[in-house]
């Protein structure tokens, strides 16, 4: 079991938790994910570390409560634990790896997207740890929604913000944003990083594709094992398929087959949205009974 | 003379009944049963049951024990060759070793040993003595990598010996394709895979579930700072191959390894549980072995109606003989000498058939079966909703990708000598890990192996 050290409400529907994991939290690197199980009964599901401390023995993730699973996990209390907590998981980050001549040569551009922005944040603390120039694009449905904010600003060079509504920041969406950098301001990137919603991802990386701007994205594929036995994670990128698990998760963004991912994350979308309607009607004290719960 | 007697027939759940459900397949012998057909064995001088089992169990003796009722003796004949008799006597393919050889078998019907096997090895689970005192502990230690037959198998002969041992699973139950890949009504969880694995707590080995090695931990951190003296490699091979014919990333089209963990590990089809499966209307399984008929079945009881489509004909079927009767038996519509060249999608991106070719048999290949090949113009669709991939699976790259010295085979697979030893040094492997998918019993026998030479090599250390 892995105890929950510490929960907090970021946004609605969207709870950071503090785990104990110490050996997850030993190997983990910028870029890579845990599976995790909340009860006996659960399903393992792939979340995005959104921080790490080696010394503490504790992994952070935030999750949003939209399916079934996120939200077992999300109505644990800290006190309370994990069933499980396996990871990490994929490969870390490029950088991770580069000479840290080269990846100081470069300026990074990081576009955030709703939850996404959660993982976003110890890749621009590894950077800016070593050394490196990064820019953050936050981007939210409105200014309640946003995370993370006061933690990037600390790790960042430039903290954007792109609010759908106009209620912070920039009025519009993190294309728009990306955009008035890159063509208004005259910004030059060497690179940019996008983690978010997969259409969000998809419509950063046709904007960066104008600017010939390299754009890694990470993908939130569905997985069973997290280790390259199921294949549930087969994603198309530059016409091959790759395992999101363990060939990623984090991809090209300009070779990924968005469309196919997209359409590959709804394989069980119509079993949970049922099974989430049930729950909802067992809940308001209803018993099925035409058998619409076997 | 007592090869008279008929072979006893084993008693099973209806097959209509048990299409519908996921409780066991074959009730196997009881007492009297079995006694019965233990004295069908000739108990010849020059046993060729026992050069053709894997690990060359004294199969003769074990069922002349067994025929003086002396159940306690027949399973400690077993344990000194199998540690998982209840589990082989289900899983190993009888047909082509001990049973294959059987002299009862030329005029007649081979004596039932696997059914024996069986009968002993539930009884040992239930009634058996605790398992024999372990040697005292030596102050040494062994990491296991994975959980399955290898891993066990290993575990707990060095523990045996009086070495501490540590298994680590990647997944979150220990058990390997016990658990995630032979389903329920071929082999029970709880009453006989559990079983088997708290015998193995029992003599003192640890197992840590949801540490992958190569990324949780690695080798390497495990020898230099966890303080174990050797690593025994039993990971499997779990990575699921898939045909590279257009319309295999169409929603609807999984992997075996997928549907079945799913299923088996996950619990999709109890409603207690939360992982959802999806097995539409009608489904076709590509592939004929044993992984191919778990799928086909677990569909059927799903509430699916479920074809195989295989390339050669039901002679080269790989599956066991037995799994293939209980297919047809259940309903499972055969396609043979067929081979899909493409899957079709609806305008939504989900699977709505499979293109194929039908194929004959050409001349032999590599491997001794005739490869089969394409015949023109013979193209046709089978409609369907899922299209589940059992090709066959390859060990996991991640330790031999970062492990400093672990090599591999072109295949994939790991290098290691016929102890186990790979080309590191404290480092032993076995099972499906070094050979390919293979079986269960040659994988226990590899883990077994691997621990003699384990203790030499700590020894010499």
């Amino acid at each position: 079991m892995y105890p929950i050290l510490e929960k907090r409400l970021l946004a609605e529907g969207i709870w950071l938790m503090k785990i104990h994991a110490p050996r997850v939290a030993r190997s983990a690197q910028p870029g890579q994910f845990v599976i995790v199980r909340a009860d006996a009964h659960g399903e393992r599901i792939p979340l995005t570390i959104s921080d790490f401390d080696a010394a503490e023995g504790s992994v952070t993730i935030v999750t949003q409560a939209i399916g079934a699973s996120t939200r077992k996990i999300c109505a644990l209390e800290q006190g309370e634990a994990l069933a499980d907590f396996a990871g990490p998981l994929g490969r870390p980050s490029e950088f991770v790896h580069l000479p840290l001549e080269e990846v100081r040569q470069r300026r990074y551009l990081f576009v955030a997207g709703g939850v996404g922005t959660a993982p976003i944040y110890p890749q621009v603390k590894w950077l800016k740890e070593h050394g490196v120039r990064a820019d953050v694009i936050i981007g939210a449905k409105n200014s309640r929604m946003l995370i993370y904010t006061d933690a990037m600003r600390a790790v960042a060079e430039n903290l954007y913000i792109a609010t759908d509504d106009g209620s912070e920041g920039f009025k519009g969406m993190v294309t728009g944003l990306i955009e008035e950098l890159v063509e208004q301001r005259g910004e030059r990137y060497d690179e940019c990083v996008a983690i978010g919603p997969m259409i969000m991802m998809k419509f950063v990386a046709l904007t960066t594709r104008k600017y010939n701007l390299k754009t890694t994205v990470s993908l939130n594929a569905l997985m069973v094992d997290g280790t390259g036995m199921c294949g549930a994670c087969r994603v198309t990128v530059g016409g091959k398929t790759r395992f999101t698990c363990v060939d990623g998760p984090e991809f090209d963004g300009h070779e990924v087959d968005f469309d196919e991912a997209m359409r590959r994350q709804g394989m069980y979308r119509t079993q949970e949205q049922r099974a989430a309607a049930i729950e909802a009607e067992r809940e308001a004290g209803h018993v099925c009974k035409i058998g619409l719960d076997k | 003379m007592a090869n008279k007697i008929p072979r006893v027939p084993v008693r099973e759940q209806d097959p209509a009944i048990r299409a519908t459900n996921f409780e066991e397949v074959c009730y196997g012998y009881n007492q009297e049963e079995a006694l019965l057909e233990a004295s069908r064995c000739l108990r010849c001088k020059k046993p060729r049951c026992v050069e053709a089992c894997p690990v060359g169990i004294n199969i003769p003796e074990f069922i002349a024990a067994l025929h003086e009722g002396k159940l306690q003796e027949a399973a400690d004949i077993i344990s000194a060759d199998s540690s998982l008799p209840s589990i082989c006597g289900r899983v190993c393919p009888q047909e082509t070793q001990c049973e294959g050889s059987c002299i009862l078998g030329i005029k007649g019907e081979p004596v039932a040993i696997g059914k024996l096997e069986r009968f002993v090895g539930d009884w040992k689970l239930q009634n058996g003595a605790a398992p024999k005192a372990t040697a005292p502990r030596n102050g040494r230690k062994v990491a296991v990598i994975g959980s399955g037959p290898a891993g066990l198998a290993c575990a707990s002969d060095l523990a045996r010996m009086g070495y501490g041992v540590k298994i680590f699973e990647a997944l979150h139950e220990a058990g390997g394709v016990l658990v995630y890949g032979i389903p329920e009504f071929r082999l029970p969880k709880q009453r006989v895979v559990a079983r088997e694995i708290e015998a193995v707590k029992a003599l003192g080995v640890e197992i840590e579930t949801d540490v992958i090695v190569g990324r949780t931990v690695t080798i390497d951190s495990l020898l230099d700072e966890e303080g174990y003296d050797a690593v025994f490699i039993g990971s499997g091979a779990g990575l699921p191959r898939f045909m590279g014919i257009p319309g295999e990333n169409l929603n609807g089209v999984v992997s075996a390894n997928e549907f079945l963990t799913r299923a088996n590990l996950m619990h999709a089809y109890d409603a207690e549980y939360d992982t959802p499966i999806y097995v539409g209307q009608r489904v076709v399984v590509v592939g004929g072995g044993n992984v191919a008929m778990d799928a086909v079945r677990t569909a059927k009881r799903l509430g699916a109606e479920a074809t195989i489509v295989y390339r050669r004909s039901e002679k080269e079927l790989p599956a066991r003989v037995e799994e293939v009767h209980h297919a047809r038996e259940e309903g499972i519509c055969f396609r043979m000498l067929t081979n899909p060249t493409e899957v079709l999608g609806d305008e939504r991106g989900w699977v709505r058939g499979v293109r194929c070719v039908e194929m004959e048999l050409g001349e032999p290949d590599e491997s001794g079966r005739r490869s089969p090949v394409v015949k023109p113009g013979s193209e046709f669709e089978i409609a369907c909703d899922v299209v589940i991939m059992a090709l066959g699976t390859s060990p996991n790259p991640l330790l031999a990708a970062t492990t400093e010295g672990l090599e591999t085979s072109r295949r994939g697979c790991i290098t290691a000598d016929e102890h186990g030893a790979t080309t590191r040094k404290g480092v032993f492997a076995g099972g499906d890990a070094v050979t390919g998918a293979a079986t269960v019993i040659l994988a226990m026998g590899a883990g077994r192996t691997a621990a003699k030479a384990i203790d030499e090599y700590i020894r010499s250390l």
